[in-house]
Protein backbone atom coordinates (compact mmCIF):
# COMPACT_ATOMS: atom_id res chain seq x y z
CA UNK A 1 0.00 0.00 0.00
CA UNK A 2 1.28 3.17 -1.06
CA UNK A 3 0.24 6.95 -0.05
CA UNK A 4 0.06 9.35 -2.34
CA UNK A 5 2.89 12.63 -1.50
CA UNK A 6 0.14 14.52 -0.35
CA UNK A 7 -1.15 12.39 2.28
CA UNK A 8 2.47 11.56 3.72
CA UNK A 9 2.61 15.63 3.98
CA UNK A 10 -0.64 15.79 5.52
CA UNK A 11 0.28 12.77 8.14
CA UNK A 12 4.20 13.88 8.73
CA UNK A 13 3.10 17.41 9.37
CA UNK A 14 -0.94 17.44 10.20
CA UNK A 15 -2.30 20.76 10.19
CA UNK A 16 -4.89 22.25 12.51
CA UNK A 17 -4.21 19.72 15.21
CA UNK A 18 -5.73 20.24 19.06
CA UNK A 19 -8.26 21.45 20.05
CA UNK A 20 -10.73 25.12 21.28
CA UNK A 21 -11.07 25.94 24.37
CA UNK A 22 -14.24 27.35 23.89
CA UNK A 23 -15.42 26.10 20.99
CA UNK A 24 -18.92 26.53 19.28
CA UNK A 25 -19.43 22.70 18.16
CA UNK A 26 -17.68 19.77 19.00
CA UNK A 27 -18.42 16.32 16.52
CA UNK A 28 -16.51 13.17 17.21
CA UNK A 29 -17.37 10.16 14.90
CA UNK A 30 -15.72 6.74 15.13
CA UNK A 31 -14.90 4.13 17.35
CA UNK A 32 -11.68 2.92 19.72
CA UNK A 33 -13.23 -0.86 18.27
CA UNK A 34 -13.02 0.12 14.52
CA UNK A 35 -9.72 1.76 15.14
CA UNK A 36 -10.14 5.18 14.05
CA UNK A 37 -12.04 8.41 16.38
CA UNK A 38 -11.72 11.69 14.94
CA UNK A 39 -12.77 14.67 17.06
CA UNK A 40 -13.52 17.91 15.20
CA UNK A 41 -14.00 21.51 17.01
CA UNK A 42 -15.42 24.52 15.15
CA UNK A 43 -15.08 28.10 16.16
CA UNK A 44 -17.78 30.12 14.46
CA UNK A 45 -18.43 33.61 13.55
CA UNK A 46 -20.90 35.03 11.98
CA UNK A 47 -21.52 31.43 10.50
CA UNK A 48 -18.06 31.38 8.96
CA UNK A 49 -15.75 28.80 10.43
CA UNK A 50 -13.28 31.19 11.93
CA UNK A 51 -11.14 28.39 13.66
CA UNK A 52 -10.87 24.56 13.27
CA UNK A 53 -9.08 21.88 15.06
CA UNK A 54 -8.91 18.47 15.64
CA UNK A 55 -7.50 15.68 17.18
CA UNK A 56 -7.16 11.99 15.68
CA UNK A 57 -6.83 8.23 16.60
CA UNK A 58 -6.29 6.40 13.47
CA UNK A 59 -3.85 5.43 10.62
CA UNK A 60 -1.77 7.30 8.42
CA UNK A 61 -5.00 7.97 6.10
CA UNK A 62 -7.49 8.95 9.45
CA UNK A 63 -4.66 11.51 10.51
CA UNK A 64 -4.08 13.19 6.72
CA UNK A 65 -8.19 13.27 5.87
CA UNK A 66 -8.62 14.87 9.49
CA UNK A 67 -5.67 17.70 8.57
CA UNK A 68 -6.97 18.29 4.83
CA UNK A 69 -10.44 18.22 6.04
CA UNK A 70 -10.12 20.97 8.81
CA UNK A 71 -7.86 23.01 6.11
CA UNK A 72 -11.11 22.80 3.49
CA UNK A 73 -13.72 24.37 5.65
CA UNK A 74 -11.44 26.86 7.83
CA UNK A 75 -12.83 30.24 6.87
CA UNK A 76 -16.00 28.83 4.76
CA UNK A 77 -19.56 29.58 5.29
CA UNK A 78 -21.06 26.72 7.35
CA UNK A 79 -23.08 25.98 4.04
CA UNK A 80 -20.04 25.42 2.22
CA UNK A 81 -18.56 23.32 4.59
CA UNK A 82 -21.46 20.81 4.81
CA UNK A 83 -20.95 20.76 0.87
CA UNK A 84 -17.92 19.18 1.58
CA UNK A 85 -17.81 15.99 0.45
CA UNK A 86 -15.09 12.62 1.11
CA UNK A 87 -14.82 13.00 -2.34
CA UNK A 88 -13.52 16.35 -2.21
CA UNK A 89 -11.08 15.34 0.84
CA UNK A 90 -9.57 12.29 -1.63
CA UNK A 91 -8.75 14.07 -4.41
CA UNK A 92 -7.35 16.84 -2.41
CA UNK A 93 -5.46 14.42 -1.30
CA UNK A 94 -4.59 12.71 -4.76
CA UNK A 95 -5.92 9.90 -3.51
CA UNK A 96 -6.27 7.43 -0.76
CA UNK A 97 -5.83 3.17 -1.04
CA UNK A 98 -9.44 1.52 -1.67
CA UNK A 99 -9.23 0.18 1.86
CA UNK A 100 -8.52 3.94 2.97
CA UNK A 101 -11.14 5.58 1.56
CA UNK A 102 -13.70 5.01 4.81
CA UNK A 103 -11.23 7.38 6.80
CA UNK A 104 -12.08 9.96 3.93
CA UNK A 105 -15.98 9.89 5.01
CA UNK A 106 -15.07 10.14 8.63
CA UNK A 107 -13.92 12.92 8.07
CA UNK A 108 -17.12 14.39 6.39
CA UNK A 109 -18.77 12.65 9.30
CA UNK A 110 -17.30 14.65 11.57
CA UNK A 111 -17.31 17.76 10.05
CA UNK A 112 -21.20 17.24 10.06
CA UNK A 113 -21.27 16.07 13.37
CA UNK A 114 -19.27 19.39 14.50
CA UNK A 115 -22.16 21.74 13.02
CA UNK A 116 -24.57 19.74 14.29
CA UNK A 117 -23.10 20.17 17.54
CA UNK A 118 -23.00 23.84 16.68
CA UNK A 119 -26.36 24.14 15.89
CA UNK A 120 -28.27 21.81 19.10
CA UNK A 121 -26.09 24.35 21.42
CA UNK A 122 -28.20 27.42 19.68
CA UNK A 123 -31.55 25.58 20.30
CA UNK A 124 -31.96 24.70 16.54
CA UNK A 125 -32.68 20.54 15.02
CA UNK A 126 -29.55 20.34 13.14
CA UNK A 127 -31.21 17.51 11.10
CA UNK A 128 -33.17 19.20 8.66
CA UNK A 129 -29.97 21.45 7.92
CA UNK A 130 -26.96 18.82 8.56
CA UNK A 131 -29.03 15.29 8.04
CA UNK A 132 -28.27 12.11 9.48
CA UNK A 133 -24.80 10.79 10.05
CA UNK A 134 -24.50 7.21 10.22
CA UNK A 135 -23.45 5.35 13.43
CA UNK A 136 -19.95 4.00 13.50
CA UNK A 137 -21.81 0.26 14.24
CA UNK A 138 -22.92 0.75 10.51
CA UNK A 139 -19.27 -0.42 9.41
CA UNK A 140 -18.28 -3.35 8.94
CA UNK A 141 -16.46 -4.45 12.25
CA UNK A 142 -17.34 -6.30 14.74
CA UNK B 1 19.08 8.80 8.67
CA UNK B 2 19.70 6.09 10.60
CA UNK B 3 18.52 2.91 8.50
CA UNK B 4 17.04 -0.21 10.82
CA UNK B 5 15.54 -3.08 9.76
CA UNK B 6 13.62 -4.59 12.47
CA UNK B 7 10.90 -6.86 10.72
CA UNK B 8 13.20 -10.12 10.44
CA UNK B 9 9.67 -12.14 11.25
CA UNK B 10 8.84 -10.61 7.63
CA UNK B 11 11.83 -11.53 5.71
CA UNK B 12 15.54 -11.47 6.19
CA UNK B 13 18.71 -10.09 3.53
CA UNK B 14 20.21 -12.87 2.48
CA UNK B 15 23.52 -13.62 3.81
CA UNK B 16 26.68 -12.92 2.14
CA UNK B 17 28.37 -16.13 2.47
CA UNK B 18 24.72 -18.17 1.27
CA UNK B 19 24.24 -16.05 -1.53
CA UNK B 20 28.40 -17.06 -2.86
CA UNK B 21 26.89 -20.54 -2.79
CA UNK B 22 23.97 -19.93 -4.97
CA UNK B 23 25.45 -17.68 -7.38
CA UNK B 24 27.06 -20.96 -9.40
CA UNK B 25 23.91 -22.75 -9.89
CA UNK B 26 22.55 -19.29 -11.70
CA UNK B 27 25.02 -18.57 -13.93
CA UNK B 28 26.97 -21.55 -14.77
CA UNK B 29 25.41 -24.95 -12.99
CA UNK B 30 22.01 -24.14 -14.76
CA UNK B 31 21.25 -27.37 -15.87
CA UNK B 32 17.75 -29.21 -15.03
CA UNK B 33 18.28 -31.75 -12.50
CA UNK B 34 16.16 -34.30 -14.40
CA UNK B 35 18.64 -33.89 -17.54
CA UNK B 36 21.19 -36.85 -18.22
CA UNK B 37 24.08 -34.23 -19.21
CA UNK B 38 26.72 -33.00 -17.07
CA UNK B 39 25.50 -29.69 -16.25
CA UNK B 40 22.20 -31.40 -15.25
CA UNK B 41 24.29 -34.41 -13.13
CA UNK B 42 25.97 -30.90 -11.28
CA UNK B 43 22.35 -29.62 -10.48
CA UNK B 44 20.91 -32.78 -9.14
CA UNK B 45 24.04 -33.50 -7.11
CA UNK B 46 23.77 -30.11 -5.42
CA UNK B 47 20.01 -30.49 -4.55
CA UNK B 48 20.82 -34.14 -3.30
CA UNK B 49 23.55 -32.66 -1.13
CA UNK B 50 21.45 -30.04 0.43
CA UNK B 51 18.46 -32.19 1.06
CA UNK B 52 20.87 -35.06 2.81
CA UNK B 53 22.65 -32.13 4.69
CA UNK B 54 19.22 -30.41 6.05
CA UNK B 55 17.70 -33.64 7.08
CA UNK B 56 20.50 -34.10 9.12
CA UNK B 57 20.06 -30.81 10.36
CA UNK B 58 16.92 -31.86 11.66
CA UNK B 59 17.13 -34.93 12.53
CA UNK B 60 15.02 -36.82 10.47
CA UNK B 61 16.16 -40.46 9.56
CA UNK B 62 16.65 -40.79 5.83
CA UNK B 63 17.02 -37.53 3.11
CA UNK B 64 14.06 -38.66 1.09
CA UNK B 65 11.59 -37.35 4.16
CA UNK B 66 12.52 -34.10 2.71
CA UNK B 67 10.49 -32.31 0.37
CA UNK B 68 11.57 -28.91 -1.59
CA UNK B 69 8.78 -26.84 -1.74
CA UNK B 70 8.02 -22.69 -2.89
CA UNK B 71 7.90 -21.95 0.65
CA UNK B 72 6.49 -22.00 3.77
CA UNK B 73 2.99 -21.41 2.75
CA UNK B 74 3.28 -24.51 0.22
CA UNK B 75 4.35 -26.71 2.59
CA UNK B 76 1.35 -26.00 5.31
CA UNK B 77 -0.97 -26.36 2.55
CA UNK B 78 0.51 -29.73 1.23
CA UNK B 79 0.99 -31.18 4.85
CA UNK B 80 -2.84 -30.08 5.86
CA UNK B 81 -4.63 -30.70 2.29
CA UNK B 82 -2.10 -33.84 1.71
CA UNK B 83 -3.21 -35.72 4.76
CA UNK B 84 -6.94 -35.17 4.84
CA UNK B 85 -7.22 -36.28 1.30
CA UNK B 86 -5.14 -39.29 2.03
CA UNK B 87 -6.82 -40.19 5.60
CA UNK B 88 -10.24 -39.60 3.90
CA UNK B 89 -11.38 -42.72 2.89
CA UNK B 90 -9.93 -44.12 6.26
CA UNK B 91 -12.98 -42.03 7.57
CA UNK B 92 -10.83 -39.69 9.29
CA UNK B 93 -12.38 -36.21 9.28
CA UNK B 94 -11.35 -33.68 11.91
CA UNK B 95 -8.35 -31.64 12.24
CA UNK B 96 -7.14 -29.54 15.35
CA UNK B 97 -5.13 -26.63 15.10
CA UNK B 98 -4.76 -23.18 17.22
CA UNK B 99 -6.47 -19.92 16.77
CA UNK B 100 -3.28 -17.96 16.12
CA UNK B 101 -1.72 -20.05 13.43
CA UNK B 102 -0.59 -18.58 10.41
CA UNK B 103 -3.12 -18.12 7.87
CA UNK B 104 -1.83 -20.90 5.47
CA UNK B 105 -2.40 -22.60 8.05
CA UNK B 106 -5.68 -21.33 9.20
CA UNK B 107 -7.23 -20.63 5.67
CA UNK B 108 -6.55 -24.22 4.64
CA UNK B 109 -8.36 -25.57 7.24
CA UNK B 110 -11.04 -23.20 6.73
CA UNK B 111 -10.76 -24.26 2.65
CA UNK B 112 -10.93 -28.15 4.29
CA UNK B 113 -14.06 -27.23 6.19
CA UNK B 114 -16.05 -26.70 3.01
CA UNK B 115 -14.75 -29.94 1.91
CA UNK B 116 -16.75 -31.56 4.88
CA UNK B 117 -13.72 -31.78 7.51
CA UNK B 118 -14.32 -30.72 10.88
CA UNK B 119 -11.95 -28.32 12.81
CA UNK B 120 -11.09 -27.62 16.21
CA UNK B 121 -9.60 -24.64 17.24
CA UNK B 122 -7.36 -24.46 20.07
CA UNK B 123 -7.26 -21.91 22.81
CA UNK B 124 -3.83 -19.83 22.85
CA UNK B 125 -4.90 -18.22 26.69
CA UNK B 126 -3.16 -14.74 27.13
CA UNK B 127 0.53 -16.39 27.21
CA UNK B 128 -0.19 -17.35 23.79
CA UNK B 129 0.70 -21.31 24.26
CA UNK B 130 -1.09 -24.04 23.57
CA UNK B 131 -2.32 -26.39 26.78
CA UNK B 132 -0.86 -30.21 25.46
CA UNK B 133 -3.96 -31.24 27.68
CA UNK B 134 -6.11 -29.18 25.66
CA UNK B 135 -4.79 -31.18 22.44
CA UNK B 136 -5.24 -34.57 24.02
CA UNK B 137 -8.93 -33.15 25.00
CA UNK B 138 -9.98 -32.54 21.24
CA UNK B 139 -8.51 -35.72 19.90
CA UNK B 140 -11.24 -37.78 18.67
CA UNK B 141 -11.03 -41.26 16.89
CA UNK B 142 -11.53 -39.37 13.64
CA UNK B 143 -8.75 -36.78 13.88
CA UNK B 144 -6.95 -37.02 10.82
CA UNK B 145 -3.97 -34.24 11.91
CA UNK B 146 -2.90 -32.09 14.63
CA UNK B 147 -1.37 -28.73 13.53
CA UNK B 148 0.32 -26.59 15.73
CA UNK B 149 3.21 -24.16 14.87
CA UNK B 150 6.85 -24.09 16.67
CA UNK B 151 6.76 -20.48 17.38
CA UNK B 152 4.05 -18.02 16.50
CA UNK B 153 5.42 -15.22 13.62
CA UNK B 154 3.63 -12.36 15.53
CA UNK B 155 4.55 -12.68 19.34
CA UNK B 156 7.10 -14.89 19.33
CA UNK B 157 6.11 -17.27 21.43
CA UNK B 158 7.45 -21.00 21.70
CA UNK B 159 4.93 -23.70 21.67
CA UNK B 160 5.28 -27.60 23.99
CA UNK B 161 5.76 -29.36 20.72
CA UNK B 162 7.70 -32.26 22.19
CA UNK B 163 4.60 -32.75 24.29
CA UNK B 164 2.23 -32.21 21.75
CA UNK B 165 4.07 -34.76 19.65
CA UNK B 166 4.29 -37.05 22.29
CA UNK B 167 0.27 -37.25 22.92
CA UNK B 168 -0.66 -37.35 19.05
CA UNK B 169 2.15 -40.17 18.73
CA UNK B 170 0.37 -41.78 22.25
CA UNK B 171 -3.11 -41.40 20.29
CA UNK B 172 -1.85 -42.49 16.65
CA UNK B 173 -2.53 -38.67 14.96
CA UNK B 174 -0.80 -37.27 12.64
CA UNK B 175 1.56 -33.92 13.58
CA UNK B 176 2.34 -31.36 11.69
CA UNK B 177 4.00 -28.44 13.07
CA UNK B 178 4.95 -25.05 11.22
CA UNK B 179 8.13 -24.42 12.21
CA UNK B 180 8.99 -21.15 9.66
CA UNK B 181 9.92 -18.60 12.14
CA UNK B 182 11.55 -21.20 14.74
CA UNK B 183 14.02 -22.66 12.33
CA UNK B 184 17.54 -21.50 13.43
CA UNK B 185 16.51 -20.03 16.60
CA UNK B 186 15.26 -23.47 18.41
CA UNK B 187 16.92 -26.83 17.99
CA UNK B 188 14.83 -28.62 15.97
CA UNK B 189 14.81 -33.19 15.95
CA UNK B 190 12.03 -34.07 14.26
CA UNK B 191 12.29 -37.77 16.09
CA UNK B 192 13.17 -36.50 19.40
CA UNK B 193 10.36 -33.86 18.67
CA UNK B 194 7.60 -36.77 17.75
CA UNK B 195 6.82 -34.44 14.74
CA UNK B 196 5.72 -36.13 11.89
CA UNK B 197 5.31 -33.12 9.67
CA UNK B 198 7.13 -29.67 9.23
CA UNK B 199 7.03 -26.69 7.52
CA UNK B 200 9.93 -24.59 6.97
CA UNK B 201 11.00 -21.58 4.41
CA UNK B 202 14.74 -20.25 3.54
CA UNK B 203 13.84 -16.43 3.77
CA UNK B 204 13.27 -15.95 6.86
CA UNK B 205 16.88 -17.55 7.75
CA UNK B 206 18.93 -15.37 5.49
CA UNK B 207 18.00 -17.85 2.94
CA UNK B 208 16.39 -16.79 -0.45
CA UNK B 209 12.58 -16.01 -1.15
CA UNK B 210 10.63 -18.42 -3.12
CA UNK B 211 11.90 -22.27 -1.16
CA UNK B 212 10.40 -23.89 1.70
CA UNK B 213 10.26 -27.43 2.69
CA UNK B 214 8.23 -30.14 3.68
CA UNK B 215 9.31 -32.98 6.43
CA UNK B 216 7.35 -35.95 5.95
CA UNK B 217 8.25 -38.76 8.09
CA UNK B 218 9.08 -41.93 6.29
CA UNK B 219 5.39 -43.94 6.09
CA UNK B 220 3.16 -40.82 6.24
CA UNK B 221 0.35 -40.83 3.79
CA UNK B 222 -0.07 -37.55 2.35
CA UNK B 223 -1.53 -36.55 -1.17
CA UNK B 224 0.18 -34.46 -3.76
CA UNK B 225 -1.03 -30.59 -4.10
CA UNK B 226 1.24 -30.31 -7.10
CA UNK B 227 1.11 -32.84 -10.28
CA UNK B 228 3.00 -33.00 -12.77
CA UNK B 229 6.84 -34.33 -13.15
CA UNK B 230 8.67 -37.08 -11.33
CA UNK B 231 10.35 -34.29 -8.93
CA UNK B 232 10.80 -34.95 -5.17
CA UNK B 233 9.78 -38.83 -5.85
CA UNK B 234 6.70 -37.39 -7.70
CA UNK B 235 4.89 -35.86 -5.13
CA UNK B 236 5.60 -32.40 -5.66
CA UNK B 237 6.36 -31.75 -9.33
CA UNK B 238 8.40 -28.68 -10.78
CA UNK B 239 11.83 -27.95 -11.86
CA UNK B 240 13.73 -27.89 -8.39
CA UNK B 241 14.98 -24.07 -7.36
CA UNK B 242 18.09 -25.39 -7.81
CA UNK B 243 20.01 -22.28 -6.05
CA UNK B 244 17.63 -21.68 -3.57
CA UNK B 245 17.86 -25.00 -2.67
CA UNK B 246 21.42 -24.78 -2.46
CA UNK B 247 21.04 -21.32 -0.79
CA UNK B 248 18.41 -22.78 1.77
CA UNK B 249 21.21 -25.77 2.89
CA UNK B 250 23.57 -23.21 3.65
CA UNK B 251 21.46 -20.85 5.56
CA UNK B 252 20.27 -23.48 8.06
CA UNK B 253 23.72 -24.56 8.07
CA UNK B 254 24.80 -21.18 8.98
CA UNK B 255 21.98 -20.43 11.34
CA UNK B 256 22.97 -23.40 13.18
CA UNK B 257 26.65 -22.93 13.68
CA UNK B 258 26.40 -19.60 15.22
CA UNK B 259 22.73 -20.31 16.82
CA UNK B 260 24.35 -20.40 20.34
CA UNK B 261 25.63 -16.85 20.65
CA UNK B 262 23.12 -15.25 18.38
CA UNK B 263 20.48 -16.22 20.57
CA UNK B 264 22.67 -14.90 23.88
CA UNK B 265 23.23 -11.78 22.24
CA UNK B 266 19.44 -11.14 20.51
CA UNK B 267 17.85 -12.13 24.30
CA UNK B 268 19.90 -9.54 25.40
CA UNK B 269 18.96 -6.80 23.37
CA UNK B 270 15.45 -8.16 23.40
CA UNK B 271 15.11 -7.93 26.71
CA UNK B 272 16.88 -4.42 27.08
CA UNK B 273 14.38 -3.02 24.59
CA UNK B 274 10.85 -4.75 26.45
CA UNK B 275 12.19 -3.20 29.54
CA UNK B 276 12.45 -0.07 28.03
CA UNK B 277 9.66 -0.18 26.33
CA UNK B 278 7.70 -1.06 29.39
CA UNK B 279 8.55 2.02 30.35
CA UNK B 280 5.66 3.94 28.73
CA UNK B 281 3.09 4.45 30.59
CA UNK B 282 -0.05 1.81 29.80
CA UNK B 283 2.23 -0.18 27.34
CA UNK B 284 2.28 -4.11 27.61
CA UNK B 285 4.26 -6.72 26.02
CA UNK B 286 2.25 -9.77 24.08
CA UNK B 287 2.84 -13.09 24.64
CA UNK B 288 5.08 -14.89 27.34
CA UNK B 289 8.60 -13.40 28.11
CA UNK B 290 10.52 -16.02 28.35
CA UNK B 291 8.99 -19.22 26.20
CA UNK B 292 9.86 -16.53 23.06
CA UNK B 293 12.17 -15.90 20.58
CA UNK B 294 15.11 -14.46 20.78
CA UNK B 295 14.22 -12.13 18.39
CA UNK B 296 11.20 -11.20 19.00
CA UNK B 297 9.56 -8.19 20.67
CA UNK B 298 5.69 -7.33 20.63
CA UNK B 299 3.96 -4.24 22.33
CA UNK B 300 1.16 -2.25 22.70
CA UNK B 301 0.51 0.99 23.62
CA UNK B 302 -2.80 2.16 24.36
CA UNK B 303 -4.44 5.53 22.78
CA UNK B 304 -2.87 4.71 19.09
CA UNK B 305 -2.78 3.41 16.29
CA UNK B 306 -0.39 1.13 14.81
CA UNK B 307 -0.17 1.84 11.59
CA UNK B 308 0.24 5.67 12.16
CA UNK B 309 3.15 4.19 14.43
CA UNK B 310 4.89 2.50 11.72
CA UNK B 311 4.72 5.54 9.01
CA UNK B 312 6.58 7.95 12.02
CA UNK B 313 8.90 4.95 12.42
CA UNK B 314 9.40 4.60 8.82
CA UNK B 315 10.20 8.37 8.44
CA UNK B 316 13.19 7.73 11.93
CA UNK B 317 14.45 4.69 9.25
CA UNK B 318 13.30 1.99 11.40
CA UNK B 319 11.23 -0.62 9.43
CA UNK B 320 8.66 -2.71 12.02
CA UNK B 321 5.24 -4.23 11.79
CA UNK B 322 2.15 -3.94 13.45
CA UNK B 323 -0.85 -6.80 13.73
CA UNK B 324 -3.46 -3.43 13.66
CA UNK B 325 -6.49 -3.36 11.40
CA UNK B 326 -5.32 -0.73 9.31
CA UNK B 327 -1.85 -2.71 8.49
CA UNK B 328 -3.58 -5.92 7.86
CA UNK B 329 -6.10 -4.68 4.86
CA UNK B 330 -9.11 -5.68 6.69
CA UNK B 331 -11.53 -4.10 9.56
CA UNK B 332 -9.99 -6.53 12.67
CA UNK B 333 -7.02 -6.10 13.81
CA UNK B 334 -4.56 -9.16 14.32
CA UNK B 335 -6.19 -12.64 14.94
CA UNK B 336 -3.27 -13.41 17.33
CA UNK B 337 -3.38 -10.31 19.34
CA UNK B 338 -7.24 -11.13 19.23
CA UNK B 339 -6.57 -14.61 20.24
CA UNK B 340 -4.28 -13.77 23.19
CA UNK B 341 -7.99 -12.26 24.75
CA UNK B 342 -6.96 -8.23 24.00
CA UNK B 343 -9.79 -6.16 23.31
CA UNK B 344 -9.72 -4.75 19.55
CA UNK B 345 -8.65 -0.99 20.64
CA UNK B 346 -5.41 -2.14 22.39
CA UNK B 347 -4.86 -4.52 19.25
CA UNK B 348 -5.03 -1.62 17.31
CA UNK B 349 -1.89 -0.35 18.69
CA UNK B 350 0.34 -2.71 18.29
CA UNK B 351 3.73 -3.22 17.50
CA UNK B 352 6.35 -6.00 16.00
CA UNK B 353 10.28 -5.48 16.51
CA UNK B 354 12.25 -8.40 15.30
CA UNK B 355 15.78 -8.59 15.11
CA UNK B 356 18.48 -10.66 13.53
CA UNK B 357 22.30 -11.08 13.69
CA UNK B 358 22.61 -7.63 11.73
CA UNK B 359 20.95 -5.89 14.39
CA UNK B 360 22.97 -3.98 17.40
CA UNK B 361 22.54 -2.71 20.72
CA UNK B 362 22.70 0.85 19.27
CA UNK B 363 19.81 -0.36 17.14
CA UNK B 364 18.15 -0.92 20.60
CA UNK B 365 19.34 2.72 21.65
CA UNK B 366 17.89 4.54 18.79
CA UNK B 367 14.71 2.53 18.60
CA UNK B 368 14.12 2.98 22.87
CA UNK B 369 14.78 6.90 21.97
CA UNK B 370 12.39 7.12 19.36
CA UNK B 371 9.40 5.12 20.22
CA UNK B 372 8.46 6.60 23.36
CA UNK B 373 8.69 10.12 21.47
CA UNK B 374 6.50 8.67 18.82
CA UNK B 375 3.87 7.14 21.53
CA UNK B 376 3.35 10.55 23.51
CA UNK B 377 3.48 12.80 20.19
CA UNK B 378 0.39 10.37 18.58
CA UNK B 379 -1.18 10.23 22.21
CA UNK B 380 -0.93 14.26 22.59
CA UNK B 381 -3.35 13.98 19.47
CA UNK B 382 -5.18 10.95 20.06
CA UNK B 383 -9.10 11.71 21.20
CA UNK B 384 -8.84 7.97 22.56
CA UNK B 385 -6.20 8.91 25.36
CA UNK B 386 -7.58 11.83 26.18
CA UNK B 387 -10.51 9.82 27.15
CA UNK B 388 -8.12 7.24 28.75
CA UNK B 389 -6.80 9.93 31.01
CA UNK B 390 -9.83 11.51 31.63
CA UNK B 391 -11.47 7.71 33.21
CA UNK B 392 -8.02 7.69 35.07
CA UNK B 393 -8.51 11.27 36.73
CA UNK B 394 -12.03 10.00 37.49
CA UNK B 395 -10.87 6.87 39.17
CA UNK B 396 -8.04 8.54 41.15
Amino acid sequence: MVYSEKVMDHFANPRNVGEIENADGIGEVGNSKCGDIMKIYIKVDNDIISDVKFKTFGCGAAIATSSMATEMIKGKSISEALKLTNKAVMEALDGLPPVKVHCSVLAEQAIKAAVSDYYKRKGIDPEPIVGCIPECDDCACH
Amino acid sequence: MRNIYADNAATTAIAPAVLDKMMPYLTKVYGNPSSLYRTGGLAKEAVENARANIAKNLGAKYANEIYFTSGGSESDNWALKGVCHALKSQGKKHIITAKFEHHAVLHTCEALEKDGFEVTYLDVYENGIVKPEDVENAIRKDTAIVSVMYANNEIGTIQPIKEIGAICKKHNVLFHTDAVQAAGYIKINVVDDNIDLLSMTAHKIHGPKGCGLLYVRRGVKIDNLIYGGAQEKGKRAGTENVAGIVGFDAALQLAIDNMKERNTKLTKMRDRLIDGLLKIERSRLNGNREKRLPGNVNMCFEGIEGESLLLKLDMCGIAASSGSACTSGSLDPSHVLLAIGLPHEIAHGSLRLTFSDENTEDDIDYILEKVPEIVTYLRAMSPLWEEIKKKEAQQS
